[in-house]
């Protein structure tokens, strides 16, 4: 599998919270070589990469495919577009930005900005609210209405690309970095012996409280669940101790809310085989699909692997390609000691 | 999609800071090889003297800056993220998040902040001033970044080349080579009286080029073609939006640079009307262009600025309007011509 391809395909898609298809499409080509694959009620991608043995094992992979974005809210009468946020949107990064409306037809447009001669003191220093954003479609008020039905997202374009060897930058690396991870780890799965089921789950929604992994968990129910998400990678401005690196591994979750066996286990894991890892400790809710899995149906035990990723919820997230390779093996490894050949528990 | 358009896409995809404009200069040299003779001058200015059918009377220039604004590389952190600084106005709203190129290379690069889940309340709602924010190419040390990139490297924005909407189009740098496509799209063609075309640096730091080369040139007569904000977006009352899209080019009587000739502003609403062309005037004093230089030059020259309304000037996404551009190339033809015919200076 090449995972940078794969990493920078599935970011390249659309795919902005409740309109997930664009990415879907992409990890479904994969997923349905290896096991049949559905989507439920809320469009959350499932595989059945190892069908559940009756009353045995069976592990959930996650990760959330959907992406921070805007929502056409109004049309004005000169054509300009009124949006609201779908998830956090880092407002400081809009004014400029070029967009795609993704209506029927994808159009191009660009995100208004007040120009300085215009802006009148402290007026320059302030960043602009959501209801003070419009996007400039080109177009007068009648053509766009007709084009552009309220409710259609919008997202900020970056193509993305490598920088250097290993890192690459795009829109929505959040959370397809966590995809590709779960991808490469269902590859490595697929085709060995095990004595659990596995199911990997591509959730929608995770932006907007995690709704597509709290579905799909009930609709599983999965007697342990791994998710996969990004987390903040070190920059000099930021809290140290907030943060991993990059290139030093998936950041093994460690909170409360978390499966404690589940994060020693995937921490043994990863030192027997030599992985490189980062700890990552939160004192309650991880803000992934991990607070919602374990809370699914009667609860699920859960553990979370995060890949450290610089510039979160703007248009050009960074990230290690390394960092995805080792959180998919490390996933695939500890599948396999766990619920390998030989039965439980590999030593 | 015609010559001028495809002119306007090749410049607006060329890196060309202040000071750094060789390349917009060798594109233009090339494609201008065999249409006029050319010369260029100490600070990089290119001086174009084109034949016409007849004479002129006087010597007019008329011109539009290569430069666009942009970043330079101040310095390189331990932790091989790069320091920078403006080249021209630059909004500090409209930076971050924003992909840019880095160096002769085009080195990928990234402004970026630590995530909003980290910021405060306060943080989310102020902007970065510059000098707190920094380039990050996805080197880890200072070793690392200087392999890639040096101190003074030019520092452009990543910006596609986009058609969109009823006739529009977004790309870097449209300030000002558009103007330059317009002055290329006459030169490649015939005109009606000797004309110098110059295409001149450093405007966005000073109208510094426009200052030697109109000295150098010494003309009487100046056109200046430029592109000028436009505010007609959500959010602003129409009193304050300058100028329109879609009006046409847009004519200076005065700015903060420069005080336009009576004689010139008059002949361009007459030449306007009498071809047909729509042109509008600008509405109130802001900004200012290579005008200032020019019309000083020397012991004056009689100066007019003719321009194309531009959305989101100085950022990454400067929008224009393609039938602006074309009646701004058609007004700005039809002045070679008037300027002799129409006026007894």
């Amino acid at each position: 599998m090449d995972i940078k391809k794969l990493t920078l395909t599935l970011a390249s898609r659309y795919g902005v919270s409740g309109e997930e298809q664009g990415a879907a499409q992409v990890a479904a080509d994969y997923l349905k070589k290896w096991g049949p694959v559905h989507s439920d009620a809320l469009g959350n991608l499932i595989c059945a990469l190892h069908p559940v043995p009756e009353s045995g094992e069976h592990v959930m992979l996650c990760a959330h495919m959907d992406e921070i974005g805007m929502i056409v809210t109004a049309i004005e009468d000169t054509g300009f577009l009124k949006v609201a946020a779908v998830g956090g949107v880092d407002r400081r990064t809009l004014l400029a930005s070029p967009v795609k409306v993704l209506a029927k037809e994808k159009l191009d447009g660009v995100i208004c900005s007040i120009p300085p001669h215009l802006q009148r003191g402290e007026e320059s220093k302030k960043v602009p609210q959501m209801d003070e954003i419009a996007i400039d479609v080109g177009l007068d008020g009648e053509t766009a209405r007709e084009k552009i039905p309220l409710g259609t997202r919008v997202a900020v374009c970056h193509e993305g690309a490598a920088m250097g060897e290993h890192r690459i930058t795009s829109k929505a690396l959040d959370n397809r970095a966590g995809c590709a991870a779960v991808l490469y780890a269902a590859e490595l799965l697929k085709d060995a012996p095990l004595s659990c089921g596995v199911s990997v789950v591509l959730s929608t929604r995770e932006e907007l409280s995690c709704n597509g992994a709290k579905t799909s968990a009930f609709g599983l129910s999965p007697t342990q669940a791994i998710a996969v998400d990004v987390s903040f990678a070190y920059t000099e401005d930021a809290p140290r101790h907030k943060c991993g690196e990059l290139a030093k591994g998936p950041m093994i979750g460690v909170s409360p809310v978390l499966s404690k066996e589940l994060s020693a286990a995937l921490t043994e894991t990863a030192k027997k085989h030599e992985i490189p890892y980062q700890t990552e400790v939160m004192s309650g809710a991880t803000s992934t699909d991990a607070d919602a899995i374990t809370l699914a149906g009667a609860g699920v035990p859960c553990g979370l692997l995060s890949i450290p990723l610089r510039y979160m919820h703007t248009p050009t997230e960074l990230i290690d390609l390394r960092d995805v390779e080792y959180c998919g093996r490390l996933m695939a490894a500890y599948v396999k000691d766990t619920f390998g050949a030989a039965g439980k528990a590999v030593e | 999609m015609d010559r001028l358009m495809e002119t306007i896409k090749d410049l607006s995809l060329l890196s060309g800071i202040s000071g750094d404009e060789g390349r917009v200069r060798e594109y233009i040299q090339k494609r201008l090889a065999g249409h006029c003779q050319m010369r260029v001058d100490a600070l990089g200015n290119l001086i174009c003297e084109k034949q016409g059918t007849k004479r002129a009377p006087h010597r007019l220039m008329v011109e539009a800056h290569m430069d666009e604004v942009g970043f330079l590389v101040t310095g390189i952190t331990e932790t091989g993220m790069l320091r920078f600084d403006e080249v021209g106005g630059i909004d500090p709203r409209v930076v971050i998040g924003k992909p840019v190129r880095v160096g002769p290379e085009g080195v990928r690069g990234i402004i970026g902040t630590k995530a909003m889940h980290m910021q405060s309340a306060k943080e989310r709602d102020e902007t970065v001033p510059l000098d707190k924010l920094y380039i990050d190419i996805g080197a880890d040390t200072k070793e690392e970044a200087e392999k890639l990139v040096s101190l003074g490297d030019s520092v452009v924005w990543e910006s596609v080349f986009t058609p969109f909407g009823d006739g529009f189009l977004k790309a870097r740098a449209l300030d000002d080579r558009a103007g330059c496509a317009i002055l290329m799209d006459m030169i490649q063609g015939e005109i009606p009286y000797d004309t110098t075309f110059v295409f001149t640096t450093q405007e966005e730091v000073g109208t510094r080029g426009a200052q030697t080369a109109a000295f150098g040139v010494d003309p009487q007569f100046a056109i200046v073609l430029e592109t000028t904000t436009a505010a007609d977006i959500a959010g602003v009352e129409e009193i304050n939006q300058v100028c329109r899209l879609g009006k046409g080019p847009v004519i200076s009587v005065m700015d903060r640079g420069a005080i336009y000739d009576k004689g010139l502003v008059n002949l361009a609403i007459a030449t306007a009307q009498s071809q047909g062309i729509p042109a509008q005037i600008k509405e109130g004093v802001y900004g200012g262009n290579d005008a200032r230089s020019v019309h000083t030059a020397r012991a004056g020259v009689r100066t007019l600025a003719i321009s194309m309304p531009c959305r989101y000037l100085h950022s990454p996404s400067c929008v224009l309007k393609t039938q602006d551009i074309t009646a701004t190339r058609d007004l700005t033809a039809a002045l070679l011509a008037s300027i002799w015919e129409e006026s007894a200076w």
